[in-house]
This record gives C-alpha cells, sequence and structure tokens, in this order.
C-alpha cells in the first residue's frame, strides 16, 4: 500500500553553506519505523533529483523520532551567491514531505490515527 | 547559588519582531534576556557599515531597544546579553551607555567581548602556520585574500561568564556563537566547570532552542501549524534552567505561541548536521541523547543530555566580495500565463546573448508554479494557473553584464507577451555577492579579551 510521507510526518529544513539540512519528524512511533525502514539516503537523494547535486547523507534520531538528512551541492551556491528565491532551502522539508512511501501489505498495523483520518 | 534561572530569547536574528524583547521584559518573570543578532551575511554587511563609519558596524536596533527596556532591566535584575555588537562592540557599548546616560541611569557595567575579529590579522595567522584552509575546498585563505569583507572567530561562552564574573549588567559581543548567548548564565550562575561537558552540553542545547526565536514556540511550525494560538503576539521561548543540566522550554502565558514536543523537535532538527557531534567552542554536544517530554500545557522538559569535551580549533567565518548578481520580476496573469512567462524568459536571453554579456549564471524560476520545489512541484493545467511572476536572477564578475541585465527587463512589458504588470520597482541594481570562507584556526592563535565599560 501507498501512503504519503506528509501523513505521518513533520520537519524543518535550513542551510549549512551549499548544503542543505531537511530534519524530519514522525508523528509517532510506528511512523518512525516506517521512516526509518524506507526513507533511506538513497531513496532522498532519488526524489530530489534535479534539486539536490552532491551526496545525502542520513542520521537517525531515534530519540526524537527523527532523521537528518544533509543534501550536498543543493542550494544553487549557499548564501547571497545562490540566485535562487529559496536560496536557504527553507521550503525543502515540505518538498520530501511530498514523497510517497510503498509499503509492503502486511504493515497494516503501521497505521496510526493520524493516517486513518488523512488517507 | 541559584537553583533555577529563567532565560528568556528576545531575538532569532537581525531583522526579528521588534516588540519580542519588550514582551519578554514585561509580560512575565525573567532573569536573562539574550539577543542573537548575527547571521553569516551580517557580519559582511556590518563590517561595509564600519568601513564607511568607524563608529558603526553593529546591530543598530539595539540603541533604540535599550531605550525602551533598559529602565525595566534593571528595575527588574534582568540581565542582557547580545552578540549584536558585530564588528564594532565597543562603539555599540558606548552607544548603550550614551543612552543610559540620557535616561538618567547610574552604575551601569558593560561587558564587552572582543578578540574575535581577525580581519587585520590574516597575515600574522598566516605566518604563524594557519592557512585557514577552506573546509569545503581546501583551499588556502591566500587566494581570497584580496576581497576579503570579514573574517571571525566563533567565541563561546566563557568570555560571557568571565564579564559576568566582573559585574556585567550588559554583556555585549562580537561573533559569539548563537548557543553561547544562552549556556553563559548557566555557568556563571550554577558554578559549572569548564570540563563538566555533560552541563555544557546542556546548556548548549538550550541556546540552539532559543537561538532562532520562536521558531520553537509555533513559528514556522510545519506540524499543525493551524492550531497555534495568537500568532501576532507570538511569546518566545523562555528556558527555565536548573543547576544539574535540566530545563524546561516555556513562554510567557499571556502571549500566543505554543510549547510543545513537535515545535521544540522541529528546532533541534533545524540546522544541524552529524547530530552525535554538534560542535561548539565549548563542548561536543549529543543531540541523540536529548529526551523531551510535555510537562504541562506549554512546557517541555527537556533531559537526559551528554556531551564530549570541546575541540583544539576556534570555527572561523570569513567573507568576500565575489562578483554582482541582480534578480528582477513580471507578473504575467491567465490566460496562458505559464507559456507567457516562458516565452518572455526565452525572449531575454536570447538578447542577453546577442548583447554578448557574460554571466556565470542565469536563473529563472515560475513563482507560483515550481519556485520552491523545482522539478518536484505538481504539473498545473495551464487553464487553472491564474497568474505566474517570472523571476529571472544572474550572477557574474562582470558588474557591466549585471547591470545592462537590469536595463533588459523592464522593455519585455511592450515588446514581448501580453497581460503583464508588476515592474513598479524599477530596474534591478547589481548587489555585491558575499561568498563564505569557513575555516579552522587552532584555539592557542587567538584570544578572547573581555573589557568593561562602566557609567
Amino acid at each position: 500500500m501507498k501512503i504519503k510521507l506528509i501523513d505521518i510526518a513533520h520537519g524543518r529544513s535550513g542551510d549549512k553553506g551549499d548544503a542543505a539540512n531537511v530534519g524530519i519528524i514522525a508523528y509517532d512511533d510506528k511512523g518512525f519505523e516506517i521512516i526509518t525502514k524506507y526513507l533511506t539516503a538513497e531513496q532522498v537523494k532519488k526524489h530530489f533529483t534535479g534539486i539536490c547535486f552532491g551526496g545525502v547523507e542520513r542520521y537517525e534520531l531515534p530519540n526524537l523520532k527523527a532523521l537528518n538528512f544533509i543534501l550536498h551541492n543543493t542550494l544553487g551556491g549557499g548564501g547571497t551567491v545562490s540566485l535562487k528565491l529559496d536560496a536557504q532551502g527553507k521550503t525543502l522539508a515540505a518538498a520530501l514531505l511530498r514523497m510517497e512511501i510503498e509499503i509492503e501489505n502486511n504493515s497494516n498495523t503501521f497505521l496510526n490515527k493520524n493516517m486513518d483520518t488523512k488517507l | 547559588m541559584k537553583n533555577k534561572i529563567r532565560i528568556a530569547s528576545g531575538q532569532g536574528f537581525w531583522g526579528d519582531l521588534i516588540e519580542a524583547p519588550f514582551y519578554q521584559v514585561t509580560k512575565g518573570e525573567i532573569d536573562y534576556l539574550v539577543m542573537d543578532y548575527l547571521a553569516e551575511v551580517t557580519m559582511s554587511i556590518l563590517q561595509k557599515q564600519k568601513n564607511k563609519n568607524p563608529e558603526l558596524g553593529y546591530a543598530k536596533d539595539i540603541p533604540e531597544l535599550m531605550k525602551r527596556i533598559l529602565p525595566i532591566c534593571i528595575e527588574k535584575k534582568i540581565k542582557i546579553i547580545t552578540n549584536g555588537g558585530g564588528v564594532n562592540p565597543v562603539s555599540c557599548g558606548k552607544a548603550v551607555l550614551k543612552v543610559a546616560e540620557s535616561l538618567g541611569i547610574k552604575g551601569l557595567k558593560i561587558g564587552i567581548v572582543l578578540g574575535d575579529n581577525i580581519k587585520e590579522d590574516i597575515d600574522k595567522i598566516v605566518a604563524e602556520g594557519s592557512e585557514l584552509k577552506n573546509m569545503e575546498t581546501g583551499e588556502a585563505i591566500i587566494t581570497v585574500k584580496d576581497n576579503l569583507l570579514s573574517a571571525n572567530v566563533y567565541f563561546g561562552a566563557f568570555p560571557i561568564v568571565e564579564s559576568l564574573e566582573k559585574g556585567a549588567d550588559i554583556v555585549i559581543t562580537g561573533r559569539t556563537t548563537d548557543t553561547g548567548l544562552t549556556l553563559a548564565p548557566m555557568i556563571y550562575e550554577f558554578g559549572w566547570g569548564k570540563n563538566e561537558y555533560d552541563f555544557l552540553s546542556a546548556g548548549t542545547i538550550a541556546g540552539h532552542i532559543l537561538e532562532c526565536g520562536a521558531q520553537s514556540t509555533g513559528g514556522n511550525f510545519m506540524g499543525d501549524w493551524e492550531s497555534v494560538p495568537n500568532f501576532a503576539e507570538i511569546g518566545f521561548p523562555i528556558c527555565e534552567a536548573f543547576p544539574n543540566g535540566e530545563f524546561i522550554i516555556t513562554k510567557h502565558e499571556s502571549l500566543g505561541g505554543k510549547v510543545t514536543v513537535e515545535t521544540v523537535s522541529e528546532q533541534l532538527l533545524y540546522e544541524i548536521g552529524n547530530p552525535e557531534e554538534y560542535i561548539t567552542p565549548d563542548c561536543v554536544a549529543d543531540f541523540t541523547s536529548i529526551k523531551l517530554k510535555q510537562s504541562g500545557e506549554n512546557r517541555v522538559h527537556v533531559y537526559g543530555i551528554t556531551g564530549k569535551p570541546e575541540t583544539e580549533f576556534y570555527k572561523v567565518s570569513c567573507s568576500y566580495a565575489d562578483g554582482f548578481s541582480a534578480s528582477g520580476s513580471l507578473t504575467y496573469s491567465w490566460p496562458k500565463a505559464l507559456t507567457k512567462a516562458k516565452t518572455s524568459d526565452k525572449i531575454l536571453r536570447k538578447r542577453l546573448e546577442l548583447l554578448k554579456l557574460s554571466f556565470d549564471e542565469i536563473r529563472t524560476e515560475f513563482v507560483g508554479y515550481n519556485s520552491c520545489h523545482g522539478p518536484l512541484a505538481f504539473e498545473l493545467d495551464e487553464d487553472l494557473i491564474n497568474e505566474i511572476q517570472l523571476r529571472i536572477s544572474v550572477r557574474s564578475h562582470d558588474y557591466k553584464s549585471v547591470e545592462r541585465f537590469g536595463k533588459e527587463l523592464a522593455p519585455l512589458i511592450l515588446t514581448g507577451p501580453p497581460g503583464v504588470t508588476g515592474f513598479a520597482g524599477g530596474r534591478p541594481k547589481p548587489n555585491e555577492v558575499v561568498a563564505y570562507w569557513p575555516a579552522l584556526l587552532p584555539k592557542t592563535l587567538v584570544q578572547p579579551k573581555v573589557e568593561m565599560l562602566e557609567i
């Protein structure tokens, strides 16, 4: 079954030079299990094709039910060098939440109240 | 020793809500008001202002703000800590003294933290064996030395602690880390040692939660943002800190915003790299050790924090002039707004080419369509697009090319696709591009200094 990342997580993004940091936070433990399993660095890199031109690093913060991604070579040079309207990558967390994740069929147990109401 | 102090964030960047520090000192009890004014771009702007007038180079909002809050802070014994001294903390301190004098205030002590500005010392530092290599490219600083606009070391909390120990009511610094502003009063009040890294990390993480103002109290909150009450009078965060390194993030009750595990979590994830190694001059904090618990309405208990010893280096942030840029826009209306904007972009690019101008980059964005999410934006049925703002930007080391670009935009109104408006701002002017040069410097090569001003 397909789920929308925006239904199980929120986040915030910002700049670190020409790299963007995208923090994704699951609303609950089940959501964190899903993002830990399916939101790999490779998936994120693929999602940001045409936006992120460098590598993607992923870090886990289970204590916050969160993942932190560093997207290198993403902000058009960063700082005032960048010509992008969103030179600081402020909207990239929302861009990542556009992702839809195909989870295994037997993952019904992952469903949480948040998804029940929105799907 | 106090068993609890309340540290309030009054400003998340230079340009933040002007009423916030006033609310923080009037709407409830606090012990410290901390205000972060500095972003990387701010340092170069301030350095340019100082180059024009040696008395400037600090956040000019500060004296104005002091007029309003200083009498209140003195009466309530609230100490103020800010890095708004920018590249000229002494002049900032003197300007504040002047305000105090005009208000008839006596017995005021201001601590000034100096020594972070190394712009004039680059040759000496290089001679002493540090090349100040760019952390991203590995190049030596000599390659951009002639274009340097600013060069500052990030100091930590301890020079502020020294100021407080000398009796400062107000501490004004140059480039001190945002987190150090919040950590310093905890070290001072609770007597934490330089090697109590779990405590220093706790105070650092409290600083990270406070440093962007209302971003931890419901501002820019992507969760259930529509549930955030009273954005108009949003309360900035307050840290209730305890000697054992635990703290509570809250806000003044009567103000808007909200403090939940979710709003605080978003701020914790903001602009971090490896969460296990959040490096500051004071310690290396571990964000994976943080525990959050909702302990009441608008109260989040933060505990369990651990950390490691600081590194042997200071981070240095230099900025240098790297060419020019300009940006302009035109707005196209239905019908076929996107097609019109795309056609207009092609026409402009053709004209720039015919003029044989030289650009490092030309960037086109369609605001209202894909300027934020680029290729991830939804495809839209063009008949449903009401309007599109065409935004074109250029960057070049050739000033004349950028200047001429600015003159090519307005003609599109009468010489291109129809239904166009929104050119009231005049010709886009070339701006200097400021590029950053992050580097590391052995801590042995630079020393912070504290000076006291009194009235």
